[in-house]
């Protein structure tokens, strides 16, 4: 189980406001559920939060508390219970190293050291602003392991090298874009597929009009 | 050729990603095909299809799907009928069904508009992981021009008023078990609820609910279209079909491909994943199931088959089909001891087996990786494993126990030796504390 806790008082800011362009997005999660069911949107609202805050803070609890109608500390449950949200300030860029098993075996352990050498230790933010990071539980990209998720999206296919080098376009607030590092086509084995070969799977051959088997007799 | 299954058999055309994940290109491929017709031809139809098929789940269980559809009320009463979808995909050593979504995702979208009608639900959720944000965000594309096309929505030319939803989670593996699942998507801490009632009579907003994995549903619409005997006819008895395995860890090139179910692992790691890094002799152990399911031994990895039946005869179990590689580099010790951290950080902590127990066995596990640990606590460790494991109200303690237990049963001598070696350097160990604080 994680035990977590909200930041203490001295870091929590005064209030929490939805930006115009975050409320658009509020109502776009609030029309999914059922009429009485708005607190189904908690995840998604605490999400949005975070995407504007980079982090979620009380009184943005107490906001979304008083807009699903939900006792304060229904939502306090839910930001602690689930590790995804930031209780605290993260760096500008906050990088998400999978250790589980999969990525371990490829080396994530070394990618690991790697954060500590030059951010320091987990949820450490540097003296910029710029650069934090944390170690997450399997993110689910295993066949291209070690994984980094950066700003929502996975960088696959590291090694030591690679990462150094988008730690260094970090550390310079330079862009990075999400890819493998080694260049393979998503999860196909490096050097091409050795499968879904046959030009007739994608002539449009498929899509002609098909007499489905089996089918009951009419009437 | 290589592997067993021929390209004219697969069902995910677009596995990865060459080519166009959107409407046209799906239908280019074939999805959408006849979907009319299916629906004219009546739930029962699709109901008895289902089940000659010989589907079993694909998210780690292997429950026949379309039994458990039939399980739903037949007839519709004060309360509506929910598909929820299951892509809360975070078993260690398991990336399929985000190929499934981000690549080929009106498959998915057609079947949860055939699952729905079969079960009378006119409403369906898809709970995706909140570290698939890419993932959700192509969903979201998807299912956009599906309405955009009036494939699904109301009026739309199938003629099942039929709404599409996605809803995310935010980084809690214990949401992927179904009930816990419900409870997120009701805005609540992922804690599994207690069966029965189970819920397809009382599952999301107490409605009627079935959850089904991303996979079992989007290959629904091909068993179809290709009929019951196409997909029974793959494989071998009572584990049939076409199935995506992931394969990770210590192979030359690691990938996610679809294969016959019941294709030999060796088969597998050798045709599509280039081969065990420095040979097949130098395998160590196989986990064959993603994370929650006892390792294989280099041996029993010879000739073992892929599918339910045969690694459960093994103890150990198909689960998702995430085979993680391990060669004799690995210290399998180490290996284990990790993922019983990732188990105690994502035990939800309702029952007092799994979350007191999830953290103990990782700290004594933590210790003898660096050998400092008593022969003893090896058989204690066992015994504590099997006091988790049927004690909670879900598997997670199960699978938090079997992988432990599968290090012990296998290469109890990787741990004892890391104890001795640990001991070789002192004049007189003293017997540790036991236990782990």
């Amino acid at each position: 189980m994680s035990v977590r806790r909200l930041a203490p008082d001295n870091i929590q800011p005064a209030s929490f406001e939805w930006s115009k362009a975050s409320l658009e997005k509020v109502a776009f999660w609030l029309a999914k559920y059922p009429e009485g069911r708005q607190r189904s949107a908690v995840i998604p609202l605490l999400w949005l939060a975070q995407k504007q805050e980079r982090w979620v803070s009380r009184p943005a609890l107490e906001k979304i508390a008083e807009q699903l109608s939900m006792p304060y500390m229904r939502v306090y449950e839910v930001v602690t219970f689930y590790t995804m949200f930031h209780l605290a300030p993260v760096g500008k860029h906050h990088l998400q190293v999978c250790g589980t098993t999969p990525c371990m075996l490829r080396g994530s352990g070394e990618l690991i050291k790697i954060c500590k050498n030059r951010i320091g230790e987990h949820h450490h933010v540097t003296e910029d602003g710029l650069l934090s990071w944390e170690e997450m539980e399997c993110l689910g990209a295993c066949t291209n392991a070690p994984v980094v998720m950066i700003h929502d999206y996975y960088h696959e296919d590291l090694d030591p090298a690679s990462f150094e080098k988008l730690i260094d376009d970090l550390a310079a607030d330079k862009e990075v874009v999400p890819a493998s590092a080694i260049g393979r086509q998503k999860s196909a084995p490096i050097g091409g597929p050795t499968t879904l070969q046959d030009a007739k799977l994608y002539d449009g051959s498929l899509a002609k009009k098909i007499k489905i088997p089996n089918l009951p007799a009419k009437g | 050729m290589v592997g067993i299954l021929e390209d004219k058999d697969r069902i995910f055309l677009n596995l990865y990603g060459l080519q166009d994940w959107g409407l046209d290109g799906a239908k280019k491929r074939g999805a959408w095909n006849g979907t009319k017709d299916m629906l004219d031809a009546g739930r029962d139809w699709i109901i008895a299809e289902g089940k000659a098929s010989g589907l079993r789940g694909r998210g780690g269980a292997g429950f026949p799907t379309a039994l458990k559809w039939s399980f739903m009320p037949k007839e519709v009463k004060d309360r509506p009928h929910y598909l929820l979808v299951n892509a809360d995909e975070s078993e260690p050593g398991t990336c399929k069904d985000r190929e499934i979504m981000r690549h080929d995702p009106h498959l998915l979208i057609e079947g949860c508009l055939l699952a729905s009608f079969a079960m009378q639900a006119h409403t369906a959720y898809i709970y995706i992981r909140g570290e698939y944000v890419y993932e959700r965000e192509i969903l979201e594309a998807a299912i956009k021009q599906a309405y955009e096309a009036k494939l699904i929505g109301k009026n739309n030319v199938h003629g099942w008023d039929f709404d599409l939803h996605v809803s995310h989670g935010a980084g809690a593996y214990i949401c992927g078990e179904e009930t816990a699942q419900i409870e997120s998507l009701e805005g609540k801490k992922g804690q599994p609820r207690m069966k029965p009632p189970f819920p397809a009579n009382s599952g999301l907003y107490g409605c009627p609910t079935t959850v089904n994995n991303v996979e079992s549903i989007a290959v629904m619409p091909t068993i179809l279209r290709r009929g019951a005997a196409w997909f029974a006819g793959i494989g071998r008895p009572n584990n049939v079909g076409t199935k995506i395995f992931c394969i990770s860890g210590h192979v030359n090139k690691p990938c996610n491909v679809e294969e016959a179910m019941s294709i030999p692992l060796k088969q597998l790691l050798e045709d599509h994943c280039g081969g065990v890094r420095g040979g097949w002799s130098n395998l160590k152990a196989v986990i064959p199931g993603g994370s929650s399911v006892r390792m294989l031994t280099a041996e029993m990895a010879e000739d073992v088959l892929m599918d339910f039946d045969a690694l459960s005869a093994l103890k150990s179990g198909l689960g998702t089909a995430g085979v993680i590689v391990m060669d004799k580099s690995t210290d399998l010790v180490a290996a284990i001891a990790r993922l019983a951290y990732f188990y105690k950080h994502e035990s939800c902590g309702q029952c007092t087996p799994c979350r007191e127990g999830t953290g103990w066995m990782w700290r004594v596990l933590e210790r003898m990786v660096k050998g400092q640990a008593e022969h003893r606590e090896i058989d204690l460790l066992l015994q504590v494993s099997q006091q988790i494991e049927g004690h909670t109200i879900c598997a997670l303690g199960d699978a938090a126990a079997w992988p432990i237990q599968g290090l012990i049963w296998h290469f109890r001598g990787e741990i004892e030796a890391k104890i001795d070696a640990y001991r070789a350097n002192k004049p007189h160990v003293m017997g540790v504390s036991l236990a782990a604080e």
